[in-house]
C-alpha cells in the first residue's frame, strides 16, 4: 500500500496558564484527592478552541513554508467549538488566507475527532481532489466543578498540513485503521454545559477495548508488530491509562516517552494524541516509525502509522516546539481558573 | 449599542481584522494600518494593499483600568502602540501577559483572539492581538 | 482678515458645572441661553439663528436635532438652527460657525450654546461615548479608552523630553487653586500635588486627579454685529478678533510626532494672524487640559514655550493670575469641569469675564486680549478664538 499522503507541516499550541491538580483538590476535597495528572492547561480569557486552533495552524503553515492560498481543505475536530452551529473552519481559513475553493468542516467524535480529521484530509489528498489540506484537533474541554474530570479537562490544539507524498516531507502517513462501536461511556446532551461520564465503565469496555482493537486491527492488516515502531502515542485522559494500554499491547515504556504529556498539560481531548505526535516529531529521526492511536468516547479509535521523513530536521525549528510551549507556563489559582473559564462572571 | 450589535459590519471588517492588511503609500512611503485608499500622511491615492509583518516591538503602552463597557470583565488589560518590523505603527491589545511583565521594547507577535461578543446569543468578534514571542 | 464686518460677544451666560440630577440636557441649555440673552440686553426676537455644540446627546440621551429643540425651548421657534459636533471641541467649533454666521453678513445676531449631560449615564457608558471621538473600527476595537490614548501621549512626552510626571501633574493643582474662587466650578476646592500623585491610576501613568471630571453644564454666548451692538448701551465691547478651526491626521498613531498637536499649531497661527497678535500679546489664556499632559503640550503648540518646555511656565509661576501668561484662571477643564460639548463656550465665557473685569478674586490686572483653545479627541480638531476688549 502506497502512503496515503505526507505531512509537510505541523504545529501545536498550548495556552499559557496552568492550574495544579492539588489546587483543585484543595478546594473540593480538602487536599485528599490522588491526582491523575500534576497540572492542566487553562485557556486565557480571550481564548477559545478556535483561537487555539489558529495558533497551531499558523505554526503548521510556518513549518510547511507554502503559500496559504494553496491550502484547499480545513477539517477541524473538536467537542468544544465556540458555536454549536457555525464552524471554526471558516474563520481560521479566512484568518490564514487559505483558498476560497475550500473543503471545510468542523467534526465531532470526542477525543478522536482530530485524528479522524487527519484521515479525512489524507484521503482528499490521496484521491487527488486536493493537493494541500489541513487537519486540526482542538479543544477547551469543559470540566464540571467538583467532578473527577475537572482535574484533567484541559485546552490545546495541534495542526497538520498534508500534501502529496514526497521524500522530503516531515512524515508520511502509511496506514490507517478505525474501529467504532456504540458504547456510551461519556456524552453531552444538546444544551448541556458539561458532559456526563460513567466512571469505571470508561475503562475496559471503552478506552481499552477500542484502542486495543484499532491498534491490533492495523497491525494485523499490515503485518507490523509493536517492536517495529520507534514511538507510540495513545490518547491520554490521564497518565496511567496510556501506560497500561501500551503494556497490554506489547509496547515498552521508552516507546511512549515522547508521546505522553498529560501529566504536565492534562487531557487536551481532540488534541491529546496529536500534541503527543507533535512532540514525537520534535524529537524523532528520519526513518523512524510512529503509531498513533486515539480514542473518542461514544466510542471509537483511529490508528495511524507514520514514517518520519527527511524533511523533519529542516522544519522543526521554524516554530516553537511542544517543549517550549509546555515550558511557557503561568500558574493560576482556582478562582482565576473559574474566571478564565467564564464560570464566574461580573 | 446598535453599532456593537451589527453583523454586516463584522463581516465587512473581517479581512483587515483577521489578517493585518495595511497600506503602503507609493508616493511618500508611509505604511499604515488598516488599509485604505487615501494615505493619511500625504493624501495621495496611490496606496498599495499589503500584508503586514506579524512581529514587532512594543513602543509605548498603558494599562486600561477604567474600560469601555464591552471590555469590563477583562480589565485591567494592556493596550499598546506596536511598531511592526516594517515600521508600521498600530494600536493593539497585548495578551497572555501580566501588566507588570510588559516593557517598552518588548518583542511581540500577532495572533488571533476573541475581542468581544455581541451578547450571549450574538456572534463573536475575533481580531488581532499581540503576545510575547514563544 | 477678510471683509470689514466685525463680530462681538454681546452677552454671556452659564450654569454651574456639576452633577445636575434634577436638570435635563434641555433644562441646562435653556438656562444658559436665557441668561446670555438677558445679559446681552437684547430680546429673544433679535436672535436669528442658534447653534448648539454637543458631542453625545444621541448616544447618552437618545436625542439628536438639538438646534431645533433649543429654539422651541427658549421660545424662538422658526429661527435657523443646527447642532454642531466635533467631539470635545464641539463648543469651540459651534462658536466658529456662529462667528461665520455673523461675519458673513447673513445674520446680525445669533446664539451659540454648548451643552453636555453626562451624569445620566454610568461610567462605562461615558467611557464608551468619549472613545467615539477616535476611530471606532480600529482603535476603539482594541479596548483603548480615551484616557489610554492620552496615556500614550504622556509616555512619549516624558521619554522624549526627559520630564518628570510631577512637573506635569502640577497643572491640576494650578487649576484647583483658581476654581476655588469660581462659583460655577464643579470642584471649587484646592488640592495638593501629593493628593494628585496618590490618586488611583486610570490608565498608567494618568491618575484620576490628572483627568478632567465627568459633569453636566451649559454655557452660552450671544454674538452680534457692530451695528446691533451700537443699539445696546455697553461699557465694554468684546470683539471676536480671531476665530479658526483646524484638523490633524485623525489617529494619533498615524502622526509624525505624537507629542505635537498640529491642529493646535495651525488653528493658533490662523487665529492670531486674523487678530494681528503674537503670543506675547495674550493677557489671559484658556487651554483645553482634559489631562494635565495636554495642558502642558498646548502651551508649547500655541507658541508660548518651546517643545518640551511647557511645564516650565507652570513651575516658574508664569501661569498665575499675576504672571506673564495667566492661564485657566477659573479652574480649567480639571476643576471648573468639562461637560464635553460645552467646554469651548465656558472658556470664552471665562475670557469675557476677565476682559469685563468681573472675575472676582481671580481677576487678571487689566487684560485686553484673551485666547481660548478648544480640542476635539486627541487633537483631531482644534478651535482657537481670540477676544479683544476694544472699549
Amino acid at each position: 500500500m502506497k502512503p496515503l499522503a505526507s505531512i509537510i507541516g505541523y504545529g501545536a499550541y498550548v495556552p499559557r496558564y496552568r492550574v495544579e491538580a492539588k489546587e483543585i483538590s484543595r478546594v473540593h476535597t480538602g487536599g485528599a484527592e490522588r491526582a491523575p495528572v500534576r497540572q492542566k492547561s487553562v485557556p486565557g480569557p480571550d481564548e477559545d478552541s478556535l483561537t487555539i486552533a489558529y495558533e497551531a495552524a499558523r505554526y503548521a503553515l510556518k513549518r510547511a513554508g507554502i503559500d496559504p492560498l494553496l491550502v484547499e481543505a480545513l477539517y477541524i475536530g473538536s467537542e468544544s467549538p465556540p458555536y454549536a452551529v457555525k464552524p471554526s473552519a471558516t474563520v481560521i481559513a479566512e484568518a490564514l488566507g487559505f483558498s476560497k475553493k475550500l473543503y471545510g468542516i468542523d467534526m465531532e467524535f470526542a477525543c478522536k475527532a482530530g485524528t479522524t480529521a487527519i484521515i479525512s484530509v489524507a484521503a482528499l489528498v490521496n484521491s487527488g481532489i486536493i493537493k494541500y489540506g489541513m487537519a486540526i484537533g482542538t479543544d477547551t474541554a469543559q470540566g464540571r466543578p467538583g467532578d473527577e474530570l475537572e482535574y484533567t479537562a484541559a485546552a490545546g490544539a495541534a495542526a497538520f498540513l498534508l500534501g502529496p507524498n514526497s521524500s522530503d516531507a516531515v512524515a508520511t502517513i502509511d496506514y490507517v485503521y478505525s474501529y467504532v462501536t456504540d458504547t456510551p461511556d461519556f456524552w453531552r446532551r444538546e444544551g448541556e454545559k458539561y458532559p456526563m461520564h460513567t466512571f469505571r465503565f470508561t475503562g475496559e469496555p471503552a478506552y481499552f477495548h477500542h484502542i486495543i482493537s484499532a491498534a491490533r486491527g492495523l497491525m494485523e492488516e499490515t503485518g507490523l508488530r509493536p517492536e517495529d515502531f520507534d514511538h507510540v502515542v495513545f490518547h491520554q485522559p490521564n497518565v496511567k491509562f496510556p501506560q497500561r494500554v501500551g503494556e497490554l499491547l506489547g509496547f515498552k515504556p521508552e516507546q511512549l516517552k515522547y508521546g505522553l504529556l498529560s501529566g504536565e498539560i492534562g487531557n487536551t481531548y481532540a488534541a491529546a494524541s496529536l500534541i503527543g505526535l507533535a512532540n514525537v516529531l520534535d524529537n524523532a529521526k528520519p526513518g523512524e516509525r510512529v503509531l498513533v492511536v486515539s480514542f473518542g468516547s461514544g466510542a471509537g479509535s483511529d490508528a495511524i502509522s507514520l514514517t518520519v521523513g527527511e524533511g523533519i530536521e529542516r522544519v522543526r525549528d521554524k516554530a516553537p516546539t511542544v517543549a517550549k510551549l509546555i515550558a511557557r507556563s503561568k500558574l493560576v489559582d482556582y478562582a482565576l481558573y473559574l474566571k478564565y473559564r467564564e464560570m464566574i462572571l461580573r | 449599542m446598535a453599532y456593537l450589535r451589527s453583523v454586516p459590519r463584522v463581516w465587512r471588517e473581517r479581512e483587515i481584522k483577521y489578517r493585518l492588511i495595511g497600506g503602503a503609500c507609493k508616493n511618500c512611503g508611509k505604511r499604515f494600518y488598516p488599509y485604505r485608499r487615501t494615505c493619511p500622511a500625504c493624501g495621495s491615492e496611490e496606496v498599495e494593499k499589503v500584508k503586514l509583518p506579524d512581529t514587532g516591538t512594543v513602543e509605548v503602552f498603558t494599562v486600561v483600568r477604567s474600560p469601555p463597557s464591552e471590555f469590563a470583565e477583562h480589565a485591567p488589560y494592556v493596550v499598546a502602540l506596536v511598531r511592526l518590523d516594517d515600521g508600521t505603527l498600530l494600536p493593539a491589545q497585548i495578551t497572555d501577559v501580566d501588566p507588570s511583565e510588559v516593557y517598552e521594547g518588548m518583542r511581540v507577535e500577532a495572533t488571533l483572539r476573541r475581542y468581544r461578543v455581541q451578547g450571549e446569543k450574538g456572534i463573536i468578534e475575533y481580531g488581532v492581538k499581540f503576545r510575547p514571542l514563544i | 482678515m477678510t471683509g470689514m464686518r466685525r463680530v462681538f460677544v454681546a452677552g454671556i451666560g452659564a450654569t454651574r458645572v456639576g452633577e445636575h440630577w434634577d436638570r435635563s440636557l434641555r433644562d441646562l441649555m435653556r438656562e444658559a441661553s436665557l441668561k446670555a440673552i438677558q445679559d446681552s440686553g437684547l430680546s429673544k426676537k433679535d436672535i436669528e439663528a442658534v447653534y448648539v455644540g454637543n458631542m453625545s446627546s444621541g448616544f447618552l440621551q437618545g436625542q439628536e436635532h438639538l438646534g431645533s429643540l433649543l429654539a422651541t425651548w427658549i421660545g424662538t421657534p422658526g429661527v435657523a438652527a443646527a447642532k454642531v459636533e466635533a467631539a470635545c471641541a464641539s463648543g469651540g467649533v459651534a462658536l466658529h460657525q456662529a462667528y461665520l454666521a455673523v461675519k458673513s453678513g447673513v445674520y446680525d445676531c445669533v446664539l451659540v450654546v454648548g451643552v453636555e449631560k453626562m451624569t445620566d449615564a454610568c461610567t462605562g457608558d461615558v467611557t464608551d461615548a468619549l472613545i467615539m471621538a477616535e476611530d471606532q473600527e480600529y482603535v476603539a476595537f482594541t479596548g483603548l479608552s480615551f484616557v489610554a490614548l492620552n496615556a500614550f501621549v504622556y509616555r512619549y512626552y516624558m521619554k522624549k523630553y526627559g520630564v518628570k510626571q510631577e512637573d506635569i501633574a502640577y497643572f491640576a493643582v494650578h487649576d484647583h487653586q483658581y476654581a476655588a474662587n469660581n462659583p460655577l466650578a464643579q470642584y471649587p476646592r484646592p488640592i495638593t500635588l501629593d493628593e494628585v500623585m496618590k490618586s488611583p491610576l486610570v490608565a498608567d501613568p494618568i491618575r484620576l486627579l490628572e483627568s478632567a471630571p465627568i459633569g453636566d453644564g451649559s454655557a452660552a454666548l450671544v454674538l452680534c454685529s457692530e451695528e446691533k451692538l451700537k443699539e445696546l448701551d455697553k461699557d465694554v465691547h468684546l470683539e471676536i478678533a480671531g476665530s479658526a478651526v483646524a484638523t490633524d491626521v485623525f489617529s494619533l498613531h498615524e502622526r509624525a510626532d505624537p507629542t505635537t498637536l498640529l491642529a493646535t499649531v495651525r488653528a493658533t497661527r490662523k487665529a492670531f494672524s486674523m487678530a494681528s497678535i503674537e503670543p506675547r500679546d495674550v493677557d489671559v489664556l484658556e487651554v483645553h487640559d482634559a489631562f494635565t499632559i495636554l495642558g502642558v503640550i498646548h502651551l508649547e503648540d500655541m507658541g508660548f514655550a518651546k517643545k518640551g518646555e511647557g511645564w516650565r511656565l507652570l513651575k516658574e509661576g508664569q501661569l498665575e493670575r499675576d504672571g506673564g501668561l495667566p492661564t485657566n484662571t477659573m479652574g480649567g477643564l480639571k476643576a471648573r469641569g468639562h461637560p464635553v460639548g460645552a467646554t469651548g463656550i465656558y472658556q470664552v465665557y471665562e475670557v469675557a469675564l476677565q476682559l469685563r473685569g468681573e472675575a472676582g478674586k481671580n481677576q487678571v490686572p487689566d487684560p485686553e486680549v484673551g485666547v481660548a483653545q478648544s480640542v476635539g479627541g486627541v487633537g483631531g480638531t482644534v478651535a482657537v478664538h481670540v477676544v479683544r476688549r476694544v472699549r
